[in-house]
């Protein structure tokens, strides 16, 4: 009888134990926001967002450089890492079983976990050091770099939840396997892939390694992608580094904006997928 | 959609209508297989791409110091010798403390939220925590040198001194940034992966076992040691050690926090270095094609580590997933 009341109060103990695990988890969630926004948003007027920085001791300047910069470095690795990477991912559940499908899918998870600073280095001796000066386009080819094989293993495993009755139905119309795959597979599975394009996008827009040797950061709003661009990972960098009070409360609030760009991408890729399963119903 | 083979639209003898469909079908067929085939190749190729270019990039740096560089401790770009045991010390060494304050944590998380945590608080809680996997490591950085570093400094560390001083480990003059801010930073970051990673193992574990130890009069408690986790153990080890390889690969909140000395200290509460912190503050002020090299060979030694690391957890993850599949 007491040894089964010992037992019991073991198992208690050790749910008790895991309770305070999970607080433990969930605080620093809790107090990173919290912080973000106390530091972040006081006091900060709309010509944050609209004007470049201002010279050392100036009051005020803003971040448009670098909501500009991320915008275009970003966009560019989209427009390179996608394509592929659902082409990619196409092949490996299309064809899946051959070897080129399970080498393709073995590497991309082994690529996933590359640490990025690996792929910024990649992208400085392939890119930087052959074109002899840094550039918004050399950032662009680390982040597609990084973004490819993610998006690669989100877009087959969401084309091998389309049924296979799906495509057989098309090619018994007498539908070509290519019309297939785009006109009922892709168009099956499409809300999902661009939630997971756009998760990935979300992860990218955030690295910072990557850019700290091929972009390079900038004090100037530029559209030129052959030259050194500002984006806002690095400027939050930058400034969090710098020895100026002043350069501090600008890390916090662009801190506040890139977190902001992060979740609207994230809430944006919830809501497509939303949308898929109301029109469903 | 050149060529959409249609044959309503043409109207011809039925056998040349037929051919034409064929001809185009496969045509069609034949051009989307070999866009899909070469995309696919991109991955592999990239991969070989990597290596190469890491290789090729270090090469100065393995001529000049063979396997050597691995061990030595000198770092003097003004003399150009350069060692990156401190490096490799500092980054084992995070990662390891990281690992030991995380895998209690986020098992203890894992198990709670898949056996015994009210159905309804299951999938927020589990979202929240794997919000902050979603949150910039730069944003961690930011938050560890003005919120967390304070703090430490001024509660935590006097009193672990306090009460633990007698360890060389907790001995020493108190740095804000040193080996153990830069290693409480990366416990909550690779959290969430050890957290997400081991709840989907455990979810894989047939209801089965669970009913089976119950009805033996396990209490919950017991049903988890003694039936749930050995089930999911190869699973649950894959997932340690993806947690792993983020936290060896984590770059920009370790370089802001560790403090970035190349000396070794037994003190944690001194300032140290890791591999990914060297190359993000060196690179790019790097003195001399040596000076890169070495860095580049850093890189390769890193990629070298991680991607045996990832290797290996992918293999036990993949082979519970079998299991669980067929059972």
């Amino acid at each position: 009888m007491n040894r089964r009341a010992m037992r019991r109060f073991v198992s208690r103990f050790m749910v008790g134990l895991m309770v305070l695990a999970v607080v433990i988890a969930v605080l620093p969630l809790l107090l990173i926001l919290g912080s973000l926004l106390l530091r972040g948003a006081g006091a900060r007027s709309p010509a944050f967002f609209v004007s470049s920085p201002a010279p050392v001791g100036m009051p005020g300047g803003g971040v448009l450089h670098a909501i500009v910069g991320t915008l275009m470095i970003v966009g560019m690795a989209s427009l390179a890492g996608i394509p592929l990477g659902i082409a990619a991912g196409f092949y490996c559940s299309e064809y899946n079983g051959t070897r080129l499908a399970s080498v393709t899918r073995f590497v991309a998870d082994v690529l996933n976990g590359t640490p990025s600073i690996v792929v910024g280095v990649f992208a400085w001796t392939w890119v930087v050091r052959a074109q002899g000066h840094y550039s918004a386009t050399a950032g662009a080819v680390a982040l597609a770099v990084l973004m490819l094989p993610m998006v690669m293993r989100t877009t087959e495993e969401l084309l091998k939840l389309v049924p296979v009755s799906l495509r057989e139905a098309a090619l018994a119309l007498g539908y070509s396997r290519w019309r297939t795959s785009l006109v009922v597979v892709l168009r099956t599975a499409l809300p999902g892939i661009v939630t997971g394009s756009l998760l990935s996008v979300a992860r990218i827009a955030g690295e910072t390694a990557p850019l700290l040797f091929t972009v390079l950061g900038s004090q100037y709003l530029s559209f030129d992608v052959d030259r050194p661009m500002a984006a806002l990972p690095l400027v939050v960098y930058q400034y969090a580094i710098g020895p100026y009070p002043a350069w501090h409360r600008l890390a916090w609030t662009s801190a506040l904006v890139l977190i902001l760009v992060v979740l609207v991408l994230s809430i944006a890729a919830r809501i497509v997928t939303r949308q898929r399963f109301g029109r469903r119903d | 959609m050149a060529q959409p083979a249609d044959p309503a639209a043409t109207p011809a003898p039925p056998g040349q209508a037929q051919s034409r469909s064929l001809a185009g079908g496969s045509l069609g067929d034949v051009v989307f297989k070999w866009i899909l085939i070469l995309s696919a190749l991109a991955i592999p190729l990239l991969l070989g791409g990597l290596l190469y270019e890491l290789v090729k990039g270090s090469l100065p740096a393995i001529e000049a110091f063979g396997l050597g560089f691995l061990t030595s401790s000198v770092w003097d770009p003004v003399a150009e010798r350069f060692g990156a045991w401190p490096l490799i010390f500092g980054t084992l060494l995070t990662s390891f403390i990281a690992l030991l304050l995380a895998v209690p944590l986020s098992l203890g998380v894992a198990i709670y939220l898949t056996e015994f945590a009210p159905g309804p608080i299951r999938r927020p809680v589990a979202m929240v925590i794997e919000l902050l996997a979603a949150i910039p490591s730069v944003v961690y950085g930011l938050w560890g040198i003005f919120v967390l570093i304070p703090f430490l400094t001024s509660t935590v560390y006097p009193w672990l001194q306090g009460t633990l001083g007698f360890l060389p480990i907790f001995q020493g003059p108190i740095y804000g940034p040193s080996v153990l801010s830069a290693s409480l930073i990366l416990t909550i970051m690779v959290m969430p992966y050890i957290m997400s990673v081991s709840r989907e193992v455990l979810l894989a574990v047939p209801e089965g076992q669970r009913e089976a130890a119950l009805a033996l009069g396990a209490t919950r408690w017991e049903a988890v040691t003694s039936a749930i986790v050995p089930y999911a153990k190869s699973g649950i080890i894959g997932a340690v050690i993806l947690g792993l390889g983020r936290a060896l690969g984590e770059t920009m909140a370790v370089t802001m926090l560790i403090g970035n000395s190349h000396e070794i200290s037994a003190s944690l509460f001194a300032p140290g270095y890791s591999m990914a912190a060297a190359i993000a503050n060196e690179f790019s002020e790097a003195a001399s094609t040596l000076h890169y090299a070495s860095l580049t060979y850093v890189a390769l030694a890193l990629f070298g580590v991680t991607v045996l690391v990832n290797a290996g957890a992918r293999l036990l993850i993949w082979r519970v997933g079998r299991r669980g599949g067929s059972a």
